[in-house]
């Protein structure tokens, strides 16, 4: 795309400029926008500060702990999804991103500037979706294999096993971990186009991550063993584990079932942000 | 040029626009009057596809304005309040529209420039005063030099100063040959900018004309007069003479319409009426826009 340098104030553009707006110039856009707010740099924060720091404690509860463990425990114990535990906090912080990314358009009616720039609308979607997948890639893996060596680390202190990223499936369970931030982050990003309003998006998000769980536990385990493994909370813990657990997808299975929400979302997004009033 | 065609838009009950037809041209400055909650920042949106019509069109240069290849240069539009994120910068808010289009950096310092807010471009706009928000709209508008120029009540929380800069814009821009399409809910404002007037109410299209035409056609003069028999004479003239209304001020002094001061008081000398005070008066234009759109509030009451 050509950069144009008008003269200074004078008579209209009368030469019509080849081409048309496209996909780089809203990426560019959204790139800056998201790294402009202070709220970007708070949540991502968050999101680091959670999943190392719960995680280190989760390792360092089981280390101290690991004598008056029971046999079973001790047996199961998969040092890779302990050490990966405060993934499933930091998820939160960046998903709130997520919300914020497109409900922040609209609290502050910016979105009426975004749309008058870009109005093929589906772009804005994609472009958003682009640049925060690539911010949450990056942060979620960064964050993943920084909460396994940390984890681990505090776990080779103590009694406890732990394990080394050359085992088999520890690798896949620390890039999962990164994986399943981006796709959940992803699906708050198509929520907050669903939704629009900051603190209804929120509620939902946090809504299907702990609520949905809480619901599905009252049931009775039939009906449990069936429906759990939908769950974006539950594909989380398998992602993010070693040792599979009993009735859930494989791994990459349940990845690409969270992909599949995260995508369905931003589509109904897109299409009511084509269909509705801005 | 901007031509809408039977532009209709509710929200829910609400009738916001009503079958509205006009066209904006090129070099003047139209301005778009209403009182608020008439229709103006709905038929803005409507323009910018923001909102969908029901019914009807507006195209841009012939164009709908979802088809434009590059909007920013063709339409620059300073949008109702604020549509600005308060924590982002003035010069990040300009930068993150600039690139959509892949317009230079230098060009976003031109516009700060233009608008008198380079030295604050690094603050956040939610440090910004309502005149500040509105000059960096009005930057948001002229950063594609678009030929064509929508601004939603410009001088909004503007300074007398302000005000009278962007008045000297809107006309600078209309002698450059752009198209300039103001909305104000102050008529006095626009007699002194806008070459044409769109007037609306309740949505609907009450008057399009020239400015002037509009001035002459609606300054009605009126006759102040006091005589040793009011009641005598309002009776006299009431009677004898066609499209004359006679109306009491506050102070009880006759306002006749329709009669010039010399036939006012000839009319007084043949009833034998001793003329205690007698005076032209013009009703301002505000009192005319007032009366105007007030009719179609009351044509709208009677309907429903």
């Amino acid at each position: 795309m050509a950069v144009v340098d008008e003269a200074p104030v004078g008579a209209p553009v009368t030469t019509a400029r080849p081409g048309r707006y496209g996909l780089r110039g809203v990426i560019e856009s959204e790139w800056t926008k998201m790294r402009t707010v202070r709220s970007t740099m708070w949540t991502l924060f968050a999101t680091v500060v959670l999943s190392l720091g719960i995680g280190a404690l989760a390792c360092w509860a089981v280390s101290s702990h690991w004598d008056q463990m029971t046999l079973l425990d001790r047996l199961t114990f998969d040092p890779t999804s302990q050490s990966l535990t405060g993934l499933l906090f930091g998820q939160l912080a960046l998903g709130i991103l997520g919300v914020l990314v497109v409900s922040a358009e609209y609290s502050t009616g910016s979105i009426r500037a975004t749309l008058a720039a870009v109005p093929r609308r589906p772009l804005v979607v994609v472009g958003k979706a682009l640049v925060y997948g690539a911010v949450a890639l990056a942060v979620g893996e960064i964050v993943s294999f920084a909460a396994f060596e940390i984890g681990q680390a505090v776990l080779s202190g103590g009694p406890a096993p732990n394990s080394a990223l050359s085992d088999p499936g520890v690798l896949r369970a620390v890039v999962g971990g990164g994986l399943y931030l981006t796709a959940l982050g992803l699906l708050a990003v198509g929520l907050g186009w669903i939704i629009r309003h900051t603190a209804g998006g929120i509620a939902t998000f946090v809504g299907i991550l702990l609520i949905l769980p809480l619901i599905l536990a009252a049931l009775p385990t039939s009906f449990r063993d069936a429906i759990g493994k939908f769950l974006p909370a539950n594909i989380g813990a398998t992602m993010t584990a070693v040792r599979q657990p009993q009735h859930a997808f494989g791994p990459w299975q349940s990845f690409g079932l969270l992909c599949a929400y995260a995508a369905v979302a931003l589509v109904v997004g897109a299409w009511l942000l084509v269909r509705r009033d801005a | 040029m901007i031509e809408a065609h039977n532009l209709t838009k509710h929200y829910g009950k609400t009738l916001a626009v009503d079958d509205l037809s006009f066209d904006v041209r090129p070099g003047s400055v139209t301005g778009f009057l209403g009182p608020n909650g008439s229709g103006k920042s709905t038929t803005m949106r409507l323009i910018m596809g923001l909102d969908a019509a029901n019914r009807g069109h507006v195209t841009i240069n012939g164009r709908r304005y979802a088809d434009l290849a590059w909007p920013l240069h063709e339409v620059g539009a300073l949008l109702e309040a604020r549509s600005i994120h308060p924590g982002r910068t003035g010069y990040n808010h300009l930068l993150a529209l600039a690139q959509t289009h892949g317009i230079s950096r230098r060009r976003v310092d031109q516009v700060l420039e233009l608008v008198g807010l380079q030295h604050v471009a690094r603050r956040r706009v939610g440090k910004f005063s309502l005149g500040m928000g509105q000059r960096l709209g009005i930057a948001v508008a002229m950063l594609g030099d678009p030929g064509i120029l929508l601004f939603d009540e410009p001088v909004n929380g503007l300074d007398p100063e302000g005000i009278r800069w962007v008045r000297t814009l809107l006309k600078g821009l209309a002698a450059e040959g752009r198209t300039v399409f103001v909305s104000s809910h102050l008529m006095s404002e626009m007699a002194l900018t806008a070459d044409d007037v769109i007037v609306i109410g309740k949505g609907r299209l009450l008057a399009h004309m020239p400015m002037r035409e509009f001035i002459v056609h609606n300054s009605r003069s009126v006759v102040r007069v006091r005589t040793a028999d009011d009641g005598k004479l309002a009776a006299v003239l009431g009677t004898g003479h066609e499209g004359v209304e006679v109306s009491t001020a506050d102070d009880n002094a006759l306002l006749v319409t329709g009669m010039d001061m010399r036939d006012v008081g000839e009319a007084a000398f043949a009833a034998g009426l001793a003329v205690h005070e007698l005076a032209a008066e013009h009703a301002s234009l505000e009192d005319v826009f007032m009366q105007l759109t007030q009719e179609s509030v009351e044509y709208k009451a009677g309907t429903d």
